[in-house]
């Protein structure tokens, strides 16, 4: 696979690795957040933590898209997919992800609900055209990666007249995410989380570019280095990271330049600003609301926004009480930190969100690390989703 | 993934790993077969940049090498010119 093993060759990982241990500073500990949960599922895939000297932490973030959705939001999905007239469109992980009441849309699903899992928006369009009859809803989740193909499927839908098919729309921002997890009280006041730098995102930064971060990592003095997804661009972002902290910088370095530039792709930009419009107010699991977190469709194209259409309503979930997986988006707990990880909770019969995703903390640490953390036994063995 | 053919409507065939399928180029002007592009659900969202890949690449090799010289001068093993 070109362009891609090579990004994982064992001989140069073992060489980052040593370099790496002799520019940490030994005296001083470096604590790296990686957003994106397309890193966390290659740091634990590819055991890039164990190629960092001891002194050199990751923290995981808040970037898995399926994790930061709060189940109020679900909700709102699962009761769109109970009425008869709608089929709703959805990418796989949501369909496992436990709403309340022991709810999930897997399980509308096998009560006879028509719940549909896509690869791709544009499917959601053919299934529309194909049941003129039916009201086809898609369930958009996702950063900015994914928010450009839903404006184009908004679009083509628009251009099409398809008056049957209508976007629920969860599209959230990254840049706003991270500045709210510098704000937080466990960073600023409480010192709970200590983050000294970011490992940027490779995915959303080719659509966004790698301006967005400048402004903070100026006001916020945390470094950002953007990184691509394997493994060996994982270490040299973290070498980037830590020259930087040892030379008192600050700035915004792009280690994946096969992929982003300062600019991104200014089309899918142009047609995201076509379609939607910030929210003041996003509520993100974990985080809390954040102020312009989230985007939602622009009056223009309100036809085919699913909340004006079916007057979607939010209502206050609590979430459950076991489950820490909003303390483990913001960082400050580890998945076996959970008193049901890895016994009542498990990817084939998860609790939570984090255990859903391949990209959450919690099936990471369950898929690639259990065994050398802890010795509870397991409910049961893992299975492939991802 | 390897572009492979273009194809009507701003989609094209792609390739991995000799897994192929059909994804969309509306995010992305002035694709050309033999390109590489990142996709994402379906969408190419970025051409990936061959020269750039090399460069890091290069980097790594760059790194390893000198490393391979200095580990074999280490554990004292003769460096052959
Ligand atoms: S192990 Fe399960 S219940 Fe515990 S924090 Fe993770 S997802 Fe939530």
């Amino acid at each position: 696979m070109k362009y891609i093993s090579e990004f994982r060759d064992r001989r140069a990982a073992q060489a980052l690795s040593a370099v790496l241990a002799t520019e940490a500073n030994p005296a001083r500990e470096y604590h790296l957040m990686e957003f994106c949960g397309g890193h966390t599922h290659a740091i634990f895939r590819y055991g890039v933590q164990d190629l960092l000297p001891p002194n050199v932490r990751l923290v995981h973030g808040p970037g898995c898209p399926v994790c930061v959705l709060p189940v109020s939001r679900l909700d709102l999905a699962i009761e769109l997919a109970e009425r008869h007239d709608v089929i709703l469109c959805s990418y796989g992980d949501m369909l496992r992800v436990p709403g309340s009441r022991k709810r999930s849309l897997l399980k509308s699903r096998a009560l006879g609900r028509d719940v549909r899992m896509v690869d791709s928006c544009t499917e959601a369009l053919t299934i529309a055209r194909a049941h003129p009859d039916k009201e086809i809803v898609f369930f958009a989740i996702g950063f900015e990666t994914t928010t450009p193909p839903t404006a184009v499927a908004i679009r083509e839908a628009d251009r099409l007249g398809l008056a049957n098919f209508s976007v629920y729309c969860n599209h959230v921002l990254t840049p706003s995410a991270i500045r709210s997890i510098l704000d937080a009280d466990d960073v600023r006041r409480l010192g709970l989380v200590r983050v000294d730098g970011f490992i940027g995102p490779s995915h959303v930064s080719t659509i966004i570019g790698s301006r967005p971060y400048e402004h903070f990592a100026r006001e916020y003095r945390r470094p950002v280095v953007i990184a691509g997804f394997e493994p060996l661009d994982v270490l040299q972002a973290v070498r980037m990271l830590v020259r930087q902290l040892n030379e008192g910088r600050a700035e915004v370095e792009n280690q994946f330049t096969r992929g982003v530039t300062r600019e991104g792709n200014v089309k899918a930009q142009a047609l995201v600003a076509e379609v939607f419009e910030l929210r003041r107010l996003f509520e993100w699991r974990g985080l809390g609301p954040v102020p312009y977190s989230g985007l939602r469709i622009k009056k223009k194209y309100a036809a085919f926004d699913a909340e004006t259409r079916f007057a979607l309503v939010e209502k206050p979930v609590p979430e459950n009480k076991a489950c820490e997986c909003g303390a483990i988006i913001r960082g400050v707990k580890k998945p076996t930190d959970c008193k049901i990880f890895g016994t009542a909770c498990t990817p084939s019969n998860p609790i939570g969100s984090c255990m859903v995703s391949p990209e959450g903390a919690c099936s990471a640490y369950y898929r690639y690390r259990r065994q050398l953390l802890d010795r509870r036994p397991a409910a049961e063995p893992a299975t492939a989703t991802g | 993934m390897r572009v492979i053919e273009l194809l009507d409507g701003e989609r094209a065939r792609v390739e991995m790993g000799g897994v192929e399928k059909t994804v969309s180029l509306t995010l992305v002007d002035g694709v050309a077969a033999g390109d590489y592009v990142i996709v994402h659900v379906g969408f190419a969202i970025t051409r990936l940049d061959a020269v750039e890949a090399k460069k890091t690449l290069a980097l790594f090799a760059e790194i390893a090498d000198r490393l391979n010289i200095d580990l074999k001068l280490e554990s004292g093993d003769e460096v052959h010119q």
